[in-house]
């Protein structure tokens, strides 16, 4: 019997059985104090599916062993340019998305090829460094949105000010674009099937790089460097690779994201948002060393369950707004545990 | 010359995982004695100085059997400062200098003289301040007992790698009570001269009263420097000889010796004047394995043996010629120059490499034996591909399943299934599944570095009967290297001998014993060369 | 392994080559010194104001810079979690804001109090970081993430529920959590006010700041000629040898975190008392990254730091972070720009300094 609990232990994994018992206790209490099951889920798989594309983004730069790639700011940025660009020229529906991700997709393209090269150079420090570029690849945008010549009204400050605003609104745009393609209802259930079939679509390429020539050089680069090596595989140029396909992947998940959420966030807004990500896929199962897009969505699931469940049932015991903190604590929480664990494969 | 016993270990055994490493070993070092340990690789001489030490590694493993006995009381360290307590020095064979601090620092670390000042009177010891020329006085007085006159207080980073070890020493005899100092390959790298001032300074530590133990393959030093010298073999002393009875031959030859089981009963001859491949000048840049100047040819369907000490550079060779480190010289493969330093071109001219760092290199540990068998062919000859549209190739999952399940039949690789994960499987079957990998690479030339280090002797056999048979029947030309010279001498046609990084000459397989620990110890002189 | 020969480093006695080592030596700060002249020539400040606030700076801010040096030179990069430290300070506070003590008395109390919170706290962060050798800058960051989160979550919910605490001025009206502001009316200045020269024009000198500023410097450089200090330091070189010299490395490590915990909760109540009011969740939250960034601005780096790199950096990094908001608006008409650009500079300054320090280790670790 304790076998199996060890065994089952040492499958799920500490933080995913924390959080999982987390999940229960809140779903309990959810039952209890009475909160609408079908509207919870409606915005859990609504948050999931926003969620889960920058989750997604960390796969690449693990398999390439350049771990938790927390610089996804820069892809970030290149998608909110994109937007913004797109927006000035005033155009809308499915043709600014398209816009947005065209002038995004090559930007991340350039920048995460810098920013693997980058890498390359500080090979074991990846965390920090990607932590102070994001940083300060944010604080630097600041100043860009402040000064860039966008005229949309829609964009700019209305009296007076000058640059950009601190949210966009995007109901002009590319206001739910994906959630609401082919979006249908059961019961009181929203399904945002767009969002969730475009997030689909993403894990399939995703999966499909990883049995090509390529993306098998890549795990093995990043998995073993030394076996890469006597395999005759390039393992800096996997490396890059990866931090380009993270960093691409970032800036579609930001469009994503904010298409959601209906809004764009510029200035500080996007500082923090790689570390729910990380934490997501930690959640799910993942370690710096090795992940799988299994552990992208059950960590995204069970993380954002988490924050669906936990902040309406904290605030009928006590009053104040708490989902921000509860999530902090969480997120890193789960960050600190994948730093104080000694991974197989050493360092 | 005194004869109290200062040092004695008695019946030392020792076994790891039910390997027996020492047996019965017993070793005694008299007051002002220099005591020589010589031995060749693996033949115990580190466990040995593992359990002198302390060092936690024996304790983990179960400790050992027998007594160390000092000064006539039975001790048992369980740490290494506490063999520093009780007067055990030790020069170690990889600096323990911290390259920042200045000599002084160096040689007074950990137990540097403090002065008491107001708040170390009121919160301890740890708060006195650190007496700077007191400390310089006493590093001082014991590089000037060495003889040597560089000043105290360089940051020890920009020395010459010679004075390194000098300082070492020095901070063994500042140690009051330092009563045996142990010298692990101490002249290794120092140059021709420095070496020499080294004896003259183990010379004069003996004459102070201490006992040295000094551990060295070159034993030309061992011979002129020791009052007595023991041999190990294989875990077990095979003898002791005073100053007189010892010399180069006699000692080589102990070192070597022992029963040669040929795994082949080969009629064959090679094709001595048909080389397969043309090494020259072949330098490679491995840490701690340098090649420095290296020329060979291998001859078409030979298994090529490749032995010398560890260190000497004879593990360089195959990782430098397949790209895994920075090498230079000229390689003719079969009349085409190949540049070096190319893994994937290495490849793709069939040549593959079994690594002797199975863990680190030879093998995917968290993957399946699957992935591990088809990943270099994979990537260096493209083969487990399929286009599923013209933009688009990926791998061929129904290829890939039934190679290795051939692989697995033809080596008769004990697992689970070709998904099972190869940190699973045994030793043995994890070394299969490199020789897997480097067969499914369909090479004419195959280098095997260590073949049978660390698996079983069940296993071993199994593992040199199978590279036995590729080379028979698939005509696959070996070059095979390993630090068990029994071995290569159970399987190989010729028999290459590194020294320093150079070749010291090609023995057959039955060759005396002496030639090959003459060889070994680069004392062989011009005997090697005519028969290259 | 063997170590390859070495060659004995080149004559260094060349004047220019001297000059130039000083030169790449002090870039840093060069750099930062031509921007805050460029930045104080366009901002046009009164020279008494800004005179001023640089001494009031020089005063409030070094000790928790000086908190980060042990760290650095035990060999644990920038400390993060000194927030940690600015917590425990912020609590002492707290206190004595509750209990009413006032002036002096007050600080002293507050920092007496602050002690035990930043032992525990840094002994906590010591352990943690142990646990993760090699990546104590990220865990540190990430830790001082945490514990903002806990904060918030104790002093919004536990205090006045858990923790009885009745004081309306502290205590949000529900009853429960404390108020976002904490006024430190009782305690402000009362370290500034014991010995202050106002002789000058718009010019006020807290001597009696200053003077504690340099006592800690000099505790400092005492404290690491000692053997514990010796100990630190051979610890920050190579752990490895450092533990076969039988130093404890571990406990090292965790003694070099507290003492620098506790220093950055001095360094706190030294700031508030000056500043005068505590922004209860937001306060401590940059504490780590200015100081970081000020420490690096002087020219140390994430494995080297001295006392007088200390001074330089909080002299520039202050310099730059008053001037620069007025010489956004006179250059740009934005003074958000100059705000920005300072963040910027906090952020980039430390990115830099990461990617320099890990790129000489990388390059160093494959010369080997």
């Amino acid at each position: 019997m304790k076998n199996i609990l060890d065994l089952a232990y040492n499958i799920i994994g500490l933080p995913r059985l924390i959080i999982s018992i987390f999940l229960l206790v809140f779903l309990i209490a959810a039952a209890v104090v009475d909160l609408s099951i079908p509207m919870l889920t409606g915005s859990l798989l609504v948050r999931v599916g926003m969620n889960a594309v920058l989750v997604l983004a960390l796969i690449p730069a693990i398999k390439a062993g350049t771990g938790l790639n927390l610089a996804l700011p820069l892809g970030i940025m290149c998608g909110l340019v994109g937007a913004v660009v797109a927006i000035e020229y005033k155009l809308s529906g499915a043709a600014s998305f398209a816009v947005a991700l065209a002038i995004a997709v090559p930007l991340a393209i350039i920048v995460g090829y810098l920013y693997g090269l980058v890498l390359n150079r500080i090979k074991g420090q990846e965390m920090i460094v990607g932590t102070y570029v994001g940083f300060s690849v944010v604080s630097g945008m600041c100043i860009f949105w402040l000064l860039a010549p966008f005229k949309n009204p829609e964009m700019v400050w209305a009296y007076g000010g000058t640059g950009l605003r601190n949210t966009i609104l995007l109901h002009s745009s590319f206001d739910k674009i994906l959630n609401d393609f082919l979006g249908f209802k059961i019961g009181e259930i929203e399904i945002p099937t767009g969002l969730l079939l475009f997030f689909g679509l993403l894990c399939f390429m995703v999966w499909l790089f990883g049995k090509t020539r390529t993306g098998n050089a890549m795990h093995v680069a990043g998995s073993n460097p030394r076996f890469a090596l006597s395999c005759g595989i390039n393992i800096d140029k996997m490396r890059i690779l990866g931090t380009v396909l993270s960093t691409i992947l970032a800036c579609i998940g930001i469009l994503v994201y904010s298409q959601s959420y209906g809004f764009l966030q510029l200035y500080q807004g996007p500082l923090m948002m790689a570390f729910p990500a990380a934490a997501a896929i930690l959640i799910g199962g993942a370690s710096p060393k090795k992940a799988a897009i299994s552990h992208v969505i059950i960590g995204t699931f069970l993380f954002q369950s988490l924050l669906v469940v936990a902040p309406p049932v904290i605030n009928v015991l006590v009053e104040g707004s708490f989902s921000e903190v509860f999530r902090g604590i969480v997120s890193n929480g789960v960050i600190l545990y994948a730093l104080a664990t000694k991974w197989e494969g050493g360092e | 010359m005194e004869s109290t016993s200062l040092l004695k270990l008695d019946k030392i055994c020792k076994s790891y995982y039910g390997n027996r490493v020492l047996k019965d070993v017993c070793l005694e070092i008299k007051k002002g004695e220099i005591h020589g340990l010589v031995g060749e690789n693996g033949a115990g001489k580190s466990t040995l100085m593992n359990i002198l030490f302390g060092m936690p590694v024996i304790q983990q493993t179960g400790g050992y059997e027998g007594d160390v006995v000092l000064e006539g009381n039975q001790v048992c360290f369980t740490c290494p400062s506490e063999a520093m307590d009780y007067g055990i020095g030790m020069v170690h064979q990889e600096f323990m200098l911290i390259p920042g601090f200045t000599v002084a620092e160096n040689i007074k670390l950990n137990r540097e003289r403090t002065k008491p000042n107001v708040i170390s009177r009121l919160i301890g010891k740890k708060m006195e301040t650190i007496d700077v020329q007191r400390n310089r006085h006493d590093a001082r007085a014991s590089l000037d007992r060495l003889g040597m006159s560089f000043d105290e207080m360089m940051p020890v980073g920009g020395l010459p790698v010679g004075y390194m070890q000098f300082i070492e020493v020095a901070r063994e005899i500042d140690k009051e009570n330092t009563k045996v100092v142990v010298f692990d390959e101490p002249t290794a790298v120092l140059t021709e001269s420095e070496a020499e001032q080294f004896l003259d300074t183990a010379r004069k530590l003996a004459n102070d009263g201490l006992g040295v133990l000094f551990i060295s393959h070159r034993l030309d030093e061992v011979v002129s420097l020791c009052d007595r010298i023991t041999v190990l073999r294989d875990g077990e002393v095979v003898a002791l000889l005073n100053r007189g009875e010892a010399s180069i031959q006699r000692i080589a030859e102990l070192m070597v010796g022992r029963q040669i089981n040929r795994l082949a009963d080969r009629k064959k001859t090679v094709q001595v004047n048909k080389p397969i491949l043309e090494i020259r000048n072949l330098a490679v840049e491995m840490p701690g394995e340098k090649v420095k100047e290296f020329d060979l040819d291998l001859y078409e369907g030979e298994i090529l043996g490749v032995g010398g000490l560890a260190g000497h550079g004879k593990i360089g060779i195959a990782n430098g010629i397949m790209g895994m480190y920075p090498a230079t010289g000229s390689l003719v493969k079969q009349g085409k120059s190949l540049p070096l330093g190319d893994t994937m071109l290495m490849l793709q001219e069939n040549m593959a490499f079994v690594s002797e760092d199975r863990r680190g290199v030879g093998l995917l540990w968290d993957e399946s034996i699957e992935h591990n068998i088809i990943i270099a062919a994979m990537q260096s000859q493209k083969k487990f591909l399929k286009r599923v549209t013209p933009l688009l190739t990926i791998e061929d999952r129904k290829k890939i399943h039934e190679h290795t399940l051939k692989m697995i039949k033809d080596l008769d690789i004990r697992c689970v299934g070709p998904q099972q994960l190869v940190k699973r499987l045994s030793g043995g079957n994890q070394q299969k599944i490199c020789i897997a990998r480097a067969i499914t690479l369909s090479p004419d030339i195959l280098f095997v570095s260590e073949p049978t280090r660390g698996i079983d002797i069940g296993a071993k056999r199994i593992v040199l009967d199978l590279l036995l048979q590729l080379n028979r029947d698939l005509g696959v030309t070996i070059v095979m290297t390993s630090s068990e010279l029994a071995e290569l001498r159970s399987v190989c046609d010729r028999i290459a001998i590194i020294y320093e990084g150079r070749l010291e000459g090609v023995l057959p397989p039955d060759a005396p014993d002496l030639d090959f620990g003459l060889m070994m110890a680069g004392e062989f002189e011009h005997k090697g060369a005519d028969q290259v | 392994m063997i170590p390859e020969q070495k060659e004995l480093k080149p004559n260094t006695n060349s004047p220019l080559i001297k000059i130039k080592r000083k030169l790449i030596e002090f870039a840093v700060p060069l750099l930062f010194l031509v921007l805050c002249i460029i930045g104080a020539y366009y901002a046009r400040l009164q020279p008494s104001f800004l005179i001023n606030e640089i001494i009031m700076r020089m005063a409030r801010n070094p000790v928790l810079v000086l908190a980060l040096i042990i760290p650095v030179l035990a060999g644990m990069g920038m400390n993060f979690a000194i927030v940690l430290g600015a917590m425990a300070g912020q609590i002492g506070l707290i206190i004595i804001t509750h209990y009413e003590v006032t002036g002096i008395t007050g600080v002293t109390v507050a920092a007496l109090i602050a002690v035990p919170f930043a032992i525990v706290f840094g002994y906590l962060t010591g352990k943690l970081l142990n646990r993760a050798k090699g990546k104590e800058m990220i865990t540190s960051m990430i830790f001082g993430f945490f514990a903002v989160y806990v904060w918030q979550l104790f002093f919004l919910v536990f205090v006045g529920s858990i923790i009885p605490m009745r004081n309306e001025k502290m205590i949000l009206s529900t009853g429960v959590g404390v108020r976002n502001t904490v006024d430190l009316v009782g305690i402000r200045y009362a370290l500034d006010d014991i010995i202050k020269i106002r002789d000058l024009p718009g010019i006020t000198i807290p001597i009696s700041t200053l003077i504690v500023v340099a006592l800690f410097c000099i505790l400092i450089t005492f404290f690491m000629k000692t053997k514990l200090g010796q100990d630190i330091r051979a610890v920050g070189q190579n752990m490895e040898i450092a533990a076969i010299s039988g130093i404890n490395v571990d406990k090292i490590r965790i003694t070099a975190i507290i003492i620098s915990t506790v220093l950055a909760a001095w360094g706190q109540i030294i700031w508030l008392q000056n500043i005068g009011t505590l922004n209860t969740y937001g306060s401590h939250v940059q504490v780590g990254l200015f100081a970081v960034a000020a420490l690096l601005i002087g020219g140390a780096s994430v494995a080297k730091a001295n006392i007088w790199q200390v001074l330089l950096g909080t002299f520039l990094f202050h310099t730059l972070f008053i001037i620069s908001p007025t010489a956004g608006r006179n250059l740009l008409g934005d003074a958000q720009i100059g705000e920005f650009f300072r963040v910027f500079v906090a952020y980039g300054v430390i990115a830099v300094a990461l990617v320099l320090h890990a790129w000489q280790k990388h390059s160093a670790a494959k010369n080997k």
